[in-house]
């Protein structure tokens, strides 16, 4: 099957004041149909701006190149208008704190409403209806009564929910979720992450998980793009990079996520700092804090190289990396 | 320290509400934030408390260090009721019991430096000491949470957030404590940073025989911390029970719901679990449910949960649990415990 999104050489840059900082370098994936992508990162690994670059979300001082490919339509190629008809119909994305992301002033069933009428050109009456349906498919109740509030009235977990049903109503192709879960409790955590896993039976929605979350991702995606200082470094299966992760950052990051179910007297974590965009290390990004560096991670960045089957890493060292060889 | 008494710290039917809204025309509702607490905190352990937003995690943590007065109840440090203590006693006690905070940065006056951030409990609990000896110990506390001694005159927006964390964690710990409360101190770091700092926290508990409350709503990371765990529901207690114990076999149906809804960074054993995601939120506590108060959500629930608040009744040595049915219930092995 042709994958539903395809990045070619998606590169995002920033002009400051006096430099330019590159804060997504060079990513190419493809998103196939009905899968979940995890695209995991710390801070400034680009994670965020990738996808907030696709969506034509970005600050004046930006400059994205590139392709993404819905279809045969490149979403960077795209005057706003046009871009406009894509947004919110094929593509819809949703953020970490839903407060700042639904609009005060507008009841739920106005905010919804406004999708369908404006993507589906439903009259007013019945995108209210269908706002209604949405609202409670992703389990709010009383969704009839609930339309009818201000956002300043739900719960966190149900804005959350407000703003998922508003990302589906016209049925995306792809939903991007930015840190969908990080600001809730884990019992709320557990029903959205539930709801994503149905959301993806019922309408066979392709899903970008951004987060740092790792066992997030364990529970809900099949593939896995793993990003540091900009740049894809490993990407792969979910069970690939889990239990034979190839590069020194997958499994650092792995080593440092506390575990319920295994208690260790100590957690194993990558030392030092994620770097700043501005003064990448020369070489590998990562070799600062890499205890498998050579003199070869100094002096040359290592490309992203086919490493087993549907895998690719980005990292010099062959060897096999384990436990406590890392940080 | 060998003298030191089993119980550090004892918390006594502790009982703390707000007065939200009133107007002229209007009349203030309670909102009762903690109810019938009681528990005990022992010389050298870890004991992380736990719960959803709102269930009083964060105000219990204060009202142990007076930094909010509780409406009743005792705090009491070594024996003495620090509610009662007069103002400066209480300050001067303060060298004992510290706290470093969820967000490293706000937690941190942006002018000053990092020594004089770090020595300045000391002006206060330690007024004899030179201004050169000040310094020296902020030094010395900074070498041991892993600050380079060059940094001592830099301020705190040069710092990432694990840094400030650091920094916060010096500065608690320069008075030489007994206890400090750690309100969510790793929640706002990436992940890599968060267990460095967490592995931190470890060796100086060892180092310097500290008592730690280790309040977060991350499960995964209170149970890789905490030698005991508290769980809170809505204010109250429902379960206390040594770490590894309550994990394996947890007696409160809030309990065994909020560990099974925590994600597992194993992706065989997540998609073998049947997570029973707790239905519906937690209820306003201005208008708490009748009874049991997790009864709402609970599927174990039977109409006699609604009439009667459970008893929080001890089932073992220091196990704890308030619970109707716990007896009787029988909750599914958890499939992660057999990993």
């Amino acid at each position: 099957m042709a994958p539903v999104l395809t990045v070619k050489d998606l590169t995002v840059r920033f002009a400051l004041h006096q430099s330019e900082v590159v804060a997504v370098n060079n990513l190419n994936f493809a998103l196939e149909a009905g899968d979940t992508l995890a695209v995991v990162g710390e801070s400034g690994s680009g994670k965020s701006q990738a996808f907030l670059a696709l969506m034509g979300l970005m600050a004046k001082n930006s400059t994205v190149t590139g392709q993404a490919l819905l279809g045969d339509v490149d979403l960077l190629n795209l005057s706003k208008s046009a871009l406009n008809q894509y947004r919110g119909r094929d593509v819809a994305m949703i953020f970490q704190d839903p407060m700042t992301s639904l609009n005060p002033t507008l009841r739920l069933k106005q905010q919804l409403g406004e999708v369908l009428v404006r993507h589906k050109r439903q009259d007013k009456r019945e995108a209210e209806r269908n706002a209604i349906a949405m609202l409670e498919r992703v389990g709010i109740p009383e969704p009839a009564k609930r339309a009818n509030a201000y956002p300043h009235e739900l719960s966190g977990g149900m804005r959350q929910r407000v703003m998922i049903a508003m990302a589906l109503l016209c049925q995306p192709k792809i939903l991007i979720a930015d840190e969908p879960t990080t600001a809730l409790d884990v019992t709320v955590q557990a029903q959205m992450l539930d709801l994503f896993k149905s959301l993806r039976e019922d309408f066979g929605t392709s899903l970008v998980l951004i987060t740092h979350d790792l066992g997030v991702v364990a529970g809900v995606a099949d593939r896995m793009m793993v990003m540091y200082g900009g740049r894809a470094v490993e990407k792969g299966s979910v069970d690939d990079l889990f239990y034979d992760p190839r590069h020194p950052y997958t499994l650092g990051l792995l080593h440092s996520t506390p575990h319920i179910a295994k208690r260790a007297a100590r957690l194993d974590p990558i030392q030092g700092m994620p770097p700043s965009l501005e003064h990448l290390p020369k070489g590998c990004a990562f070799n600062p804090r890499c205890a498998l560096s050579f003199d070869r991670c100094l002096a040359e960045r290592p490309p992203l190289t086919e490493a087993g089957e549907g895998r690719e890493k980005a990292c010099f060292y062959e060897g096999p990396i384990a436990y406590g060889k890392v940080a | 320290m060998n003298q030191t008494p089993i119980n550090l710290l004892e918390i006594r039917d502790l009982r703390k509400s707000f007065s939200i809204g009133g107007s002229l025309f209007a009349k203030p509702l309670t909102l009762t934030v903690l109810e019938n607490i009681n528990f005990t905190i022992r010389n050298g352990e870890t004991l992380g408390i736990v719960g959803e937003s709102g269930c009083g995690k964060s105000t219990l943590g204060r009202c142990i260090l007076q930094l909010l007065s509780p409406d009743e109840g005792q705090v009491l440090w070594l024996g003495q009721d620090l509610t009662r203590l007069p103002a400066e006693e209480m300050r001067l006690r303060r060298a004992d019991l510290q706290i470093i905070f969820q967000d490293p940065l706000a937690s941190l006056n942006p002018r000053m430096t990092v020594g004089e951030i770090i020595a300045d409990p000391l002006r206060s609990l330690k007024p004899d000491l030179s201004k050169k000896e000040r310094s020296a110990r902020a030094l010395k506390i900074m070498e041991a949470v892993g600050l380079l001694p060059e940094m001592i005159n830099r301020y705190p927006h040069e710092f990432s957030g694990g840094q400030a964390q650091r920094i916060g964690i010096a500065r608690a710990l320069i008075t030489e404590p007994k206890l400090i409360v750690c309100d969510e101190p790793v929640s706002a770091l990436d992940v890599s940073i968060q267990a460095q700092i967490l592995n931190l926290l470890a060796e100086l508990k060892d180092e310097f025989g500290l008592t730690l409350i280790f309040i977060s709503h991350n499960l995964s990371v209170v149970r890789h911390v905490s030698d005991r765990i508290l769980v809170l529901y809505l204010g109250r207690i429902v379960e206390l029970a040594d770490g590894d114990e309550i994990y394996n076999d947890p007696k409160h149906p809030y309990t065994k719901a909020l560990l099974t809804a925590v994600p597992i960074p194993d992706p065989k054993l997540a998609r073998l679990r049947d997570i029973d995601a707790l239905k519906g939120e937690i209820p306003s506590p201005i208008n708490p449910p009748s009874g049991c108060t997790f009864r709402t959500r609970c599927r174990f629930a039977q109409p006699y949960c609604a009439e009667k608040r459970p008893r929080l009744e001890t089932i073992e040595d220091g196990w704890l649990v308030a619970c109707h049915r716990w007896r009787e219930i029988e909750m599914p092995a958890e499939v992660v415990s057999k990993a």
